[in-house]
């Protein structure tokens, strides 16, 4: 079974190509698209892959990586300025959820100490389905995604001392594990002392020393080497992965690597989650399935009605907005990846028996089956909906962010960017020399280190909601990139451009580019009037005269050359003679200056 | 440096042009106790030091103002030197305000004759009347209204006419650098 880790990834890709994007193209979104292929290959479906436990375990990380990149995302005091809606309502949701399904399990004849282990593994939702239908719909930066983030959040939190209670509920193994109670308290205080500390203060510069190497797939390596690390870390002292990786994310969101950070784990997160959800596909038993069909799709469907309904009422309270109050309870509706766990250790525990746990198991993995399901025939009664009600289109929610990007910030970019710093633009700079912007951090401006031709580090950078691009790099080869990508992907974005000399100027009007200064035309041109009138003492208003001409004839001359730059026998007897014609009209001008035959001016 | 002087605004968009005007200008330089501030040379992007053209002004006793006479008015660059330099507050609305009590002098040319300024006349009405404004400038920040010398026809002006009348400009900022 030496290629069974290749092979294995074949049929994981395959599966992924095949079914996402014709589940997108029905419609469906990509979540149900990967439970779909988890299905089919799974061992109720092709059999194509034997260990589902392992490789759900394995994309668990895909969660991880998700909590480390919306850590990226929330900078520290805006974590802080959240603390209400994370313990306040996560609080609330998981206490009303738990509750309420632990009352319809007493209800329904259950024993306690099992109604209480299901409700309150049940009341916790799956990050991961949620978070990517959030994103899936835009709707994160609306109230119900912010609530649901923080709801989630909490959960992450909660899921700890549940894990932890569950086996005090059933028949001690071993006894004296409370003798090891302080040990665990003191290692969980200094590994999380030690993400902290060393997040602010270790991973930074080592970040900039990879980053002075300039080996992007070092820096990569990096990236990954730190959650897992961290991943790992958190699992050593009990607490979740994904939490600790969260931590880290939040220390690092303020840093100037983060978007290079999140455009290089960007796409392990997307396979990874991915990967997770055909895990979740593949573990539905259908054996246990099949086995009590009614009652499964019974507890499936009254599982789901208490949890919306709960949720439904919470957001109400929570301040959401009118339209989306049923759509965030549906959003939160399943059961989560936590609930595996909480049921797992159960089982070890002996609270209930394994098929009670595969039974739930199964009914919180259909569950999360059914959210996408559930949310896009909403989207669809909605969006009917609205065409009969015949309102116009809702404005589509936009994190509003008015900036320019400046895309290099070396001599040249820096004059601009400090320019329109200095009258209040909200700039975002792209540099890729770690010294520059380390410089530039420390006086406050927003700088963030990559390659600046990457269309995902653009998009990070908010290239969909900027105002206007300056493209000030060195490199003539990676500006013209850098206008393609741009020109291609965010065609409505205005371009600035610096030209390094006149072939480049041509090569960025090839592309479409209309504004367009040489770097160093206005400067030598400025230093020619100073020593006009400094050095020779010429009348400085004439001579500013004069140079707003030169300047003016020059620049349409490059015009004038431009249709010929390619050809270049032509080029170069075309700007010959431009240049001549200039000569001439520089002349016609100091005749007309200097012949002092006219007084029109007495 | 708190020694009064006499500071003579100088603003010609091309001196090299002028017949007469330079002249003065060249003449006003060669009187002691006479500053001359050549504005269109100073301030080619006119980027006009505010602040420092106020210390100049309020150390000056008398203001000269010396230019051609264009569209009835002065040229655009000693408009924007009034614009950004006589601010309220400081120019005039004020009891002390700074250029309170100091004289007005308006040395001018026009490149039409005299004759042109009358009823009927290529522009109309008499000469007097274009100087409204500038009258009403001086009275505004309470300084003293200072008989002009105007030159009219200084486009056709002969050489003797011009010696003429920079002597007599020499004769009268001579007397008031006394």
């Amino acid at each position: 079974m030496e290629h069974s880790l290749l092979t294995n990834a074949l049929v994981y890709l395959a599966a992924a190509v095949v079914a996402v994007p014709l589940s997108k193209r029905l419609g469906m979104g990509t979540v149900l698209g990967y439970l779909a292929a988890g299905i089919l290959i799974g061992p109720y479906g092709l059999k194509l892959i034997a260990n589902v436990e392992d490789a759900l375990h394995f994309a668990e990380f895909g969660v991880v990586l998700l909590l480390f990149l919306i850590g990226l995302e929330l900078e520290p005091d805006r974590l802080w300025a959240l603390r209400r809606p994370i313990f306040g309502w996560g609080g609330a949701q998981v206490a009303g959820v738990a509750l309420a399904l632990f009352g319809a399990a007493l209800l329904a004849g259950v024993g306690w100490k099992l109604a209480l282990i299901a409700g309150l593994g049940l009341s916790l939702s799956s990050t991961a389905i949620a978070l990517a239908s959030l994103e899936e719909r835009n709707l994160m930066p609306t109230p119900a995604g912010q609530a649901g983030f923080a709801i989630l959040l909490f959960q992450d939190i909660a899921a700890i001392p549940m894990i932890a209670i569950v086996p005090l509920l059933g028949i001690p193994d071993d006894a004296g594990s409370s003798g090891n109670f302080w040990l665990a308290t003191a290692k969980v205080v200094g590994v999380l002392a030690g993400i902290i500390v060393g997040g602010r203060y270790l991973v930074r510069p080592l970040l900039q020393v990879i980053a002075r190497t300039d080996t992007r797939e070092i820096f990569t390596a990096f990236a990954l080497l730190l959650v897992i690390a961290i991943g790992l870390l958190m699992q050593w002292i009990e607490m979740s992965m994904a939490l600790g990786a969260f931590m880290a994310g939040v220390l690092l969101a303020d840093s100037e690597y983060r978007h290079a950070l999140e455009t290089d784990l960007e796409p392990f997160k997307g396979l990874l989650l991915g990967l997770f959800f055909i895990a979740v596909g593949m573990s539905v038993d259908f054996a246990v399935f099949l086995a009590h069909p009614w009652r499964i799709l019974g507890l499936v469907a009254g599982f789901l009605l208490i949890k919306t309904a709960v949720l439904y009422g919470l957001s109400r309270v929570f301040g959401i907005a009118r339209g989306q109050h049923l759509q965030f309870a549906l959003l939160l509706s399943q059961g989560g990846e936590f609930a595996f766990v909480v049921f797992g250790a159960a089982a070890t525990a002996k609270v209930f028996t394994e098929d009670t746990a595969s039974m739930l198991v199964v009914v919180v993995a259909l569950s999360m089956v059914v959210t996408p399901l559930v949310l896009m025939a909403y989207d669809r009664i909605m969006a009917r909906q609205a065409c009969e009600e015949n309102k116009p289109e809702a404005d589509a929610i936009e994190p509003n962010e008015d900036h320019v990007i400046v895309a290099g910030f070396g001599r040249f970019g820096q004059i601009v960017g400090r320019f329109l710093n200095a009258n209040g633009i909200k700039l975002t700079v792209l540099d890729h020399d770690p010294d520059q912007i380390e410089v530039l951090r420390r006086f406050g401006f927003k700088v963030f280190y990559g390659d600046a031709t990457r269309p995902d580090l653009l998009r990070a950078a908010g290239a969909a909601r900027a105002r206007a691009l300056v493209v000030a790099i060195d490199d003539i080869e990676d500006s013209l990139d850098l206008v393609e990508t741009v020109r291609r992907d965010w065609p409505e974005l205005q371009i600035f451009a610096r030209a390094r000399n006149v072939t480049h100027y041509y090569q960025l009007m090839d592309r479409g580019v209309t504004m367009i200064e040489r770097e160093t035309f206005e400067s030598a041109l400025q230093l020619g009037r100073t020593v006009l009138t400094a050095g020779l003492g010429q009348n400085a208003y004439r001579i500013r005269q004069a140079a707003l001409k030169f300047r003016k004839l020059n620049i349409a001359n490059v015009h004038a050359v431009y249709p010929y730059y390619k050809d270049r026998e032509q080029y170069v007897s075309m700007a010959k003679q431009a240049r001549e014609e200039l000569e001439e009209m520089i002349a016609r001008d100091r005749r007309a200056q200097e012949g002092e035959t006219r007084h029109d001016w007495d | 440096m708190s020694q009064e002087h006499i500071l003579v605004l100088y603003a010609h968009p091309a001196p090299l042009r002028s017949p007469v005007n330079r002249r003065l200008a060249d003449a006003a330089r060669a009187i002691p106790g006479v500053i001359v501030q050549d504005l269109y040379n100073t301030y080619p992007d006119f980027d006009i030091d505010a602040a420092h053209e106020r210390e100049l002004a309020e150390r000056a006793s008398l203001l000269v103002f010396l230019h051609p006479i264009r569209w009835y008015g002065m040229p655009s660059m000693l408009k924007e030197w009034m614009d950004v330099v006589m601010v309220p507050g400081w120019a005039y609305g004020k009891p002390d305000s700074a250029l309170r009590g100091k004289g007005y002098w308006l040395v001018a040319t026009t490149g039409s004759a005299e004759d042109a300024y009358q009823p009927g006349g290529l522009h109309g009405r008499p000469f007097a009347d274009f100087l409204a404004p500038f009258e009403q400038t001086a009275a505004l920040c309470g300084m003293n209204w200072i008989e002009p010398l105007v030159m009219h026809g200084a486009a056709k002006a002969g050489e003797a006419a011009i010696e003429a009348h920079v002597a007599e400009f020499t004769r009268r900022l001579r007397g008031y650098a006394e």
